[in-house]
């Protein structure tokens, strides 16, 4: 009896686990059907308003990109205070916890808030509105890996470059966050991954333009933005172009992904 | 220079504080006229932008304190609506609208209630979570205790992959394949609630398994193999051992999972409907706070505005609870959780 409810339980599980997995690997076979097959040559050298994709590939990565400009230096460096000059007082914990908290907050939910305190003053979208509300989202991922990191680097290494009369910040820059690197680089690329497919936090912020712009003062063309604009339209070419633009962000995010596996399987 | 840079450090750190209280001070204050028109009234109120006829109060209502006005003016609206829908379905409505303008000096103001979205956030995440936590346990289980290691590596870091997959691509599957899919075995249309709730758990599952399996992993091998030497079977050392020994773990990841679902925007958008009505069954169209954001934003303005970030603060509080919980009561000690 006993190894017959084994044997049912474990069937269920595989069972559970197989559902899952098809359903994931459904999805990602339609989207690779459906985005391989609008790819063409044109979108890459078009922009959106002659159907083509080549501004909203550029305005994405760029507001990404200034996110990370943006969001790194600040996390990186709440990063270090938490595990280099917090020496475990009961602040840093709060702030630590708080981080994490702020880690999950709903990304439409900053999306309001950005507006509120960019959009609304300037009194249009802009670029500079999205890649702030994706510096916020960034933020926390980039303190709790650099904190994390920090916190492999062994104890020897900080009291022999204070040994040698390094003042701290000093010994933080050439020694701590040289052995600490690797993580920190893969921690980085991963948080830049999740924020370049973000949707929620630039639907208002941003806003989303057809045509190819550098000036982030202006409404900057999203790809995700115009994902969700595009494939709700009742024209087949125009939703076309939506999956191609899907397909292109996901294969993106996972290349981004397996690169900061494989930076870090390197250093082992 | 040294003192500098740890000042700097303080101010960043600080800075995170100052960050999430902004984000609640200010949302706040652009809600603050629908809070002060609506109340917490707003929370049950299934009604959004509906017109009624308020009937100006009246001299000696002036004297009273402004609470008791906006009770009254609260009452009118209920009464009046019930009016209105009244006229609506009588067929003389034009005839007893003027006499109303007859009697007394009437007008319009519009109503926002957020029941309805808050209704739709609240059950497309039951929905989602009664999906999705069987599969993603049997996943975790699957992938921690059965598979052989040579399979269970590439199938982990596969579903921590399409973890990594952005919210909107789970949208348009939604929308294009598993809609219709669901409206044509199930009945009902492409876009609904349960459409909705399926969805959102199909996004959830890599989430919530991958975190499953890790704190399944931190249990002793030597637990498990004294288990095993008293004659267990497996699933008895999965139930009796392993899972007593992870189990904050295991809840911690399933309210964070929930934390996702109740806030996650992209996914629903495309299959909910975005419609203002209760769903009387499953396979109704509705709408969720996120989604309501999403497509009324930019052309809102004034009062409807407002009433929009109300629902922000609501749904920010909201998570914010369910996350916090999870955080101090099931995770305590197990923070590399959190580094997913």
């Amino acid at each position: 009896m006993r190894f017959l409810i084994n044997k049912i339980v474990l069937g269920l599980s595989i069972l559970a686990a197989l559902i899952g997995l098809v359903f994931l690997f459904w999805i990602l076979i339609d989207l690779t059907i459906k985005g391989v097959g609008a790819i063409d040559w044109h979108i890459f050298s078009n922009d959106l308003v002659n159907n083509g994709l080549r501004n909203l590939l550029i305005g994405q990565f760029m507001l990404a990109l200034t996110a990370v400009v943006i969001g790194v230096p600040i996390g990186m460096i709440a990063g270090i205070y938490l595990q280099e000059y917090s020496y475990g007082s009961k602040y840093a914990e709060f702030i630590r916890n708080l981080s994490d908290v702020m880690m999950s907050a709903p990304s439409i939910v900053i999306g309001v808030f950005v507006y509120a305190i960019v959009v609304n003053p300037v009194g249009h979208a802009n670029g500079w509105a999205g890649s702030i509300a994706l510096a916020i989202m960034m933020i926390p991922i980039v303190v709790r890996t650099t904190d994390d990191m920090l916190g492999l680097v062994p104890k020897e290494l900080r009291e022999a470059g204070i040994a040698l009369g390094a003042p701290k910040y000093k010994v933080i820059f050439d020694i701590i966050i040289k052995a600490a690197k690797v993580g920190i680089t893969t921690g980085i690329l991963l948080a830049f991954a999740r924020i370049a497919g973000e949707t929620a936090p630039l639907l208002f912020t941003s806003g989303n333009s057809q045509f190819f712009t550098m000036n982030m003062n202006q409404e900057f063309p999203s790809l995700t933005v115009a994902i969700y604009n595009l494939a709700t339209m009742p024209d087949e070419n125009l939703v076309k172009i939506a999956w191609a633009g899907a397909f292109i962000l996901t294969v993106f995010v996972l290349l981004i992904n397996l690169l900061g596996r494989y930076v870090i399987r390197e250093k082992k | 220079m040294e003192s500098v840079f740890k000042k700097l450090s303080l101010t960043s750190a600080t800075l995170i504080l100052l960050l999430l209280t902004s984000i609640f001070v200010v949302l706040f204050i652009y809600a603050k006229p629908a809070i002060d028109e609506f109340g917490l009234k707003f929370l049950t109120d299934p009604r959004w932008g509906v017109t009624v006829q308020v009937d100006t109060p009246k001299v000696d209502k002036q004297v009273a304190t402004t609470e008791q006005v906006t009770d009254e003016m609260a009452q009118n609206d209920n009464l009046q609506t019930e009016d209105l829908l009244l006229d609506d379905s009588s067929d003389n409505s034009d005839s007893l609208l003027t006499d109303d303008e007859d009697g007394s000096t009437a007008n319009t103001k519009e109503v926002y209630g957020g029941f309805v979205p808050i209704v739709g956030t609240v059950l497309s995440t039951i929905l989602a979570m009664l999906f999705a936590v069987p599969i993603a346990m049997g996943i975790a289980v699957f992938l921690s205790e059965i598979a052989h290691p040579l399979l269970a590596k590439p199938v982990g870091v596969a579903i921590e992959l399409l973890a990594a997959i952005p919210s909107i691509i789970y949208g348009m599957w939604g929308l294009f394949y598993f809609g219709p899919l669901v409206s044509k075995y199930v009945g009902g249309q492409s876009v609904s609630l349960l459409v909705a709730g399926l969805v959102l758990g199909v996004m959830i599952i890599p989430f919530m398994a991958s975190l499953t399996r890790d704190s399944m992993n931190t249990t002793p091998a030597v637990l498990k193999e004294s288990a095993y030497a008293m004659g267990a079977t497996k699933f008895e050392v999965i139930k009796d051992v392993i899972f007593p020994y992870a189990k904050q773990g295991i809840i911690g990841s399933i309210i964070l999972a929930l934390g996702r679902a109740l806030g996650e925007t992209m996914a629903v958008a495309f299959v909910i409907g975005g419609v203002f009505t209760f769903p009387k069954v499953v396979t109704d169209p509705t709408v969720s706070i996120p989604v309501v954001l999403a497509n009324s934003f930019a052309e809102s303005s004034g009062m409807s505005m407002s009433a929009l970030f109300y629902l922000a603060v609501v749904l920010f509080v909201l998570s914010f609870a369910v996350i916090s919980f999870a955080k101090f009561y099931f995770l305590r000690n197990k923070n590399e959780i959190f580094n997913k």
